[in-house]
């Protein structure tokens, strides 16, 4: 009992987090239309500032926190200004190679600035140790933390989309471009603050895993096909799917990593392979026009 | 008169080609060995994105099966090079038979996402399985015996392999040409331009994307195929998403939009390669900034914007 | 006692809580023009659609020639016979007028499974491609990208590709649509030519009623999806619940 029990807490810290990330990888696919493959890179990059600032520089977490996501914001701002708007009028599968041209970038540069090495950084010592639960299951106190930081946008995520006029512009924006600006919805800022803000979704992901996860320049590559899997689970474009597949996917590691440690890399794409087969537009996915 | 013109200079570039040990440095073989090689790897992708208009990112899967094929076979069993060819090909085929059932139902951003997905799957097998693949050491220390067909050649003289990958190369290209110029390759365009309205006019676009998407599987795998003994290894470098890139790349590079494109681009990519490579290690970083310079300024890319100035003079 | 080419009954597509089409039943039978009028937002196109297999029905069933075709693929029922035109251009605007035809005529034959076929594509199907050109008075347009000819001539390629596959049963939509005067009176001269050879059932929505009255055997009235007259043209112009929804705006129309 004890062991599923650590199996699916395990669950629960990763699952969570799946979620933030998969959401800004939603945001901007609702509202540009595109895949950003770089998405895994800048979570990578906040993870790595977090290095620097914490490990380097010596700054508090929470300072951290704050700063690196907004960071790694302020540079997607960059590159939509800069790279995006040239191709946004084009064929889609422009967009799409920028943002992959955009993965190779980001991740040669990380490499390039903080080497191949692997890096580790300390949670910060409010939230070091361990808790005890009932049935002699330990859980990490950092990994509550990451429960918590997953709920709070959890919730207020659906709050800002459902709840406020600026989540309803991006929807919006997501359901008709052309109706957007018809009514006068500067359609290029809400593009321009989509990007922004689904890579500072990222980048917090990247802050939050640090001390984590180990900090190597693969963990970009991981992230995004975790993600891709997330949304394929869990429909393309729904705040809800991106919830139900990171939870599903979190549950595989959790479980498959505990019973099934030998097929546990592969166990991911074989359920969203199932997914693809029995539901092709992911357990909560609208139709997306084919 | 434009395609007299054509024939000519594409007789003149084989008879160069054919010539090429005898008139050039040593080391030439070996650049023009990759160039042929990637370039059919790169048509072969050009075959799903310039025609039928699907992006994938997932396309070194087919090609790492097939060098894996390859060097499986010529390590363990010796077998003759073509015939461990037919096997990489039917390897690609059916690897892509099956990724693409996945994912040719859903649209191009779908497409694209599963296709970097599956291709990362295949990675991540062919990593850990140790006990087939070698995990990340790979497969080597395997020679080619012989080439098959009864022709007794020295494969392991890189002029020789350089003309046998020069003449498998040149009877796949024509082959692919083949089926871009037919019927089934004017559906593949018109499919590019408008699935739906193919769909009207009475055929299953998924089908047909399942087709083209196998073939270019089939042809990768070949590619592949011959990419193991020019290598001496079959590596799991060659199944990563960094080598789905490249034929991206070489055919942004030379031109989505012609047959050749591709080609000419695995070309300027190697020379590029090369080239950068003596004096950074950032090869990559360099490959992605092109890639976004060519996608934002020069999309039809080098021969592919030559050309388009060309046919508009005549 | 023919059997009508189409069976409609109670025909309904909701989006959300509303009825786009809502309830329609009609027959209708071999050979005959149907018009299809009604204001914008009446649901002619969602109609067509889920005739097309484009969308698929809510509530109802479709007949063709007597076999179930609700709700099935587009191109399953462009196979069996029904071929549609589009209210916005919808032709591949890359490739030259003949090869859109091409792509059409290749699709009926079933010859893009020959892959391996060369000289430069079909020779028959070339000619097959000139002759349906040379019908719609598009011959010299045949080698100029579809892209770049005028919007008429473009709404005959559309047309020239519905009629490639060889339907039994042709939907236009809204075919005159933006054209000139002249092209109009083209396409009208086409269809009712067409008709007479007997060998097409024609569906067509239109919003010109001079175009109607001319070609229609029976028109089909609609209003907020729902069947508001069904008739021959001249039962159709006396209804007094159509002249009241409807044929009061379109004399404006008819002055025009």
């Amino acid at each position: 009992m004890g062991s599923i029990g650590m199996a699916l807490l395990n669950s629960l810290d990763i699952g969570l987090l799946l979620f933030v990330i998969a959401v800004g990888l939603n945001i901007i696919f609702g509202v540009l239309n595109i895949i950003n493959f770089a998405h895994g890179a800048l979570y990578m990059l906040g993870a790595y500032l977090a290095y620097s600032c914490i490990g380097m520089w010596g700054m508090p977490f929470w300072l951290t926190l704050l700063i690196a996501p907004l960071a790694v914001a302020a540079l997607a701002v960059a590159i939509d200004r800069l790279m995006l708007r040239f191709i946004y009028q084009r064929d889609i599968s422009d967009s799409l190679l920028l943002t992959f041209a955009l993965l190779l970038i980001l991740n040669e540069s990380v490499r390039l600035v903080w080497g191949t090495g692997i890096y580790v950084v300390d949670p910060p010592t409010l939230l070091q140790g361990t808790v005890h639960f009932p049935g002699g299951i330990t859980y990490p106190i950092y990994s509550l933390f990451v429960v918590g930081v997953g709920l709070v946008f959890l919730v207020g995520l659906w709050f800002l989309f459902n709840r406020t006029r600026l989540g309803k512009i991006m929807r919006a924006a997501a359901l008709d471009r052309e109706m957007a600006q018809v009514l006068c919805i500067n359609t290029r800022t809400v593009i321009t603050g989509a990007f922004a803000f689904g890579a500072w979704l990222a980048a917090v992901g990247g802050v939050v895993a640090a001390p984590m996860r180990a900090i190597d320049p693969g963990m970009g590559d991981k992230i995004i096909i975790e993600s891709f899997i997330v949304v394929v689970i869990g429909g393309l474009g729904s705040f809800p799917g991106a919830l139900l597949g990171a939870i599903v996917l979190g549950l595989i590691y959790g479980l498959g990593g505990r019973f099934l440690p030998d097929v546990n890399l592969v166990l991911p794409f074989v359920g969203m392979a199932i997914v693809l087969l029995l539901k092709p537009h992911g357990l909560l996915g609208k139709g997306a026009a084919s | 008169m434009k395609r007299r013109l054509t024939q000519l200079v594409l007789i003149i570039i084989l008879a160069l080609l054919v010539l090429l040990p005898w008139i050039t440095p040593y080391f030439y073989i070996f650049i023009v060995t990759e160039i042929l090689i990637l370039g059919l790897f790169a048509a072969s992708f050009n075959l799903i994105f310039g025609y039928t208009g699907m992006l994938s990112f997932g396309h070194a899967a087919f090609f790492g099966v097939g060098a894996y094929a390859s060097a499986l076979l010529l390590q363990s069993s010796e077998w003759p090079l073509l015939a461990c060819l037919v096997v990489a090909v039917l390897t690609g085929a059916a690897l892509a038979l099956i990724i693409g059932y996945f994912s040719v139902r859903l649209n191009e951003v779908y497409f694209s996402m599963l296709t970097l997905a599956f291709g990362m799957m295949v990675y991540a097998v062919v990593h850990q399985w140790r006990s087939v693949t070698n995990g990340s050491d790979g497969i080597a220390g395997f020679q080619m015996t012989s080439l098959g067909l009864g022709l007794d050649l020295t494969l392991g003289n890189p002029s020789v392999y350089y003309h046998v990958v020069l003449a498998i190369v040149v009877a796949a290209t024509a082959l692919l040409y083949l089926v871009c110029r037919s019927s089934f390759g004017l559906i593949l365009t018109a499919i590019r331009q408008n699935p739906e309205r193919v769909a009207f006019c009475g055929l299953n676009v998924a089908r047909y994307r399942l087709a083209a998407f196998t073939i270019a599987g089939a042809f990768a795998g070949l590619a592949g195929g011959l990419m193991a003994p020019f290598l001496r290894i079959a590596s799991p470098e060659l199944v990563h998403w960094s080598m789905s890139a490249e034929p991206v790349l070489m055919s942004i590079l030379g031109g989505t939009g012609y047959f050749l494109g591709p080609f000419f681009g695995a070309g300027m990519f190697v020379l590029l390669e090369t080239w950068i490579t003596s004096w950074t290690q950032a090869w990559m970083l360099v490959l992605g900034i092109i890639l976004a310079l060519m996608v934002m300024f020069f999309r039809r890319g080098v021969l592919g914007t030559f050309l388009d100035w060309w046919l508009e003079r005549k | 006692m023919t059997q009508p080419t189409l069976q409609i009954s109670n025909l309904t597509k909701r989006f959300g809580g509303v009825a786009a089409v809502n309830g329609i039943s009609l027959d209708v039978m071999p050979k005959e023009t149907l018009a299809i009028i009604g204001p914008n937002g009446a649901g002619k196109t969602t109609f067509y659609n889920m005739l097309s297999g484009r969308m698929v029905p809510t509530e109802g069933r479709i007949l063709f020639e007597g076999q179930d075709i609700t709700g099935l693929p587009p191109h399953r029922i462009s196979r069996m016979g029904v071929s549609r035109s589009f209210q916005i251009n919808n032709i591949f605007n890359e490739m030259s007028v003949r090869e859109n035809v091409e792509v059409a005529l290749t699709a009926y034959r079933g010859d893009s499974r020959r892959w391996a076929n060369i000289a430069s594509r079909n020779r028959p199907v070339q000619d097959q491609a000139d002759a349906l050109l040379h019908q719609l008075s598009l011959s010299d347009l045949a080698t100029k990208r579809a892209g770049v000819v005028s919007y008429g001539d473009k709404r005959l390629v559309e047309i020239a590709m519905v009629l490639a596959t060889q339907p039994r049963l042709v939907l236009l939509d809204e075919p005159t649509a933006g054209m000139t005067p002249d092209e109009t009176h083209r396409v009208t001269a086409l269809v009712k030519a067409l008709a007479q050879t007997g060998h097409y059932t024609f569906l067509i929505t239109e919003h010109d009623m001079s175009v109607v009255f001319d070609v229609a055997d029976r028109i089909l009235v609609m209003h907020r999806g729902e069947t508001l007259a069904l008739g021959r043209p001249d039962e159709v112009r006396a209804h007094p619940e159509v002249r009241k929804a409807y044929l009061g705006d379109t004399d404006e129309e008819l002055v025009q």
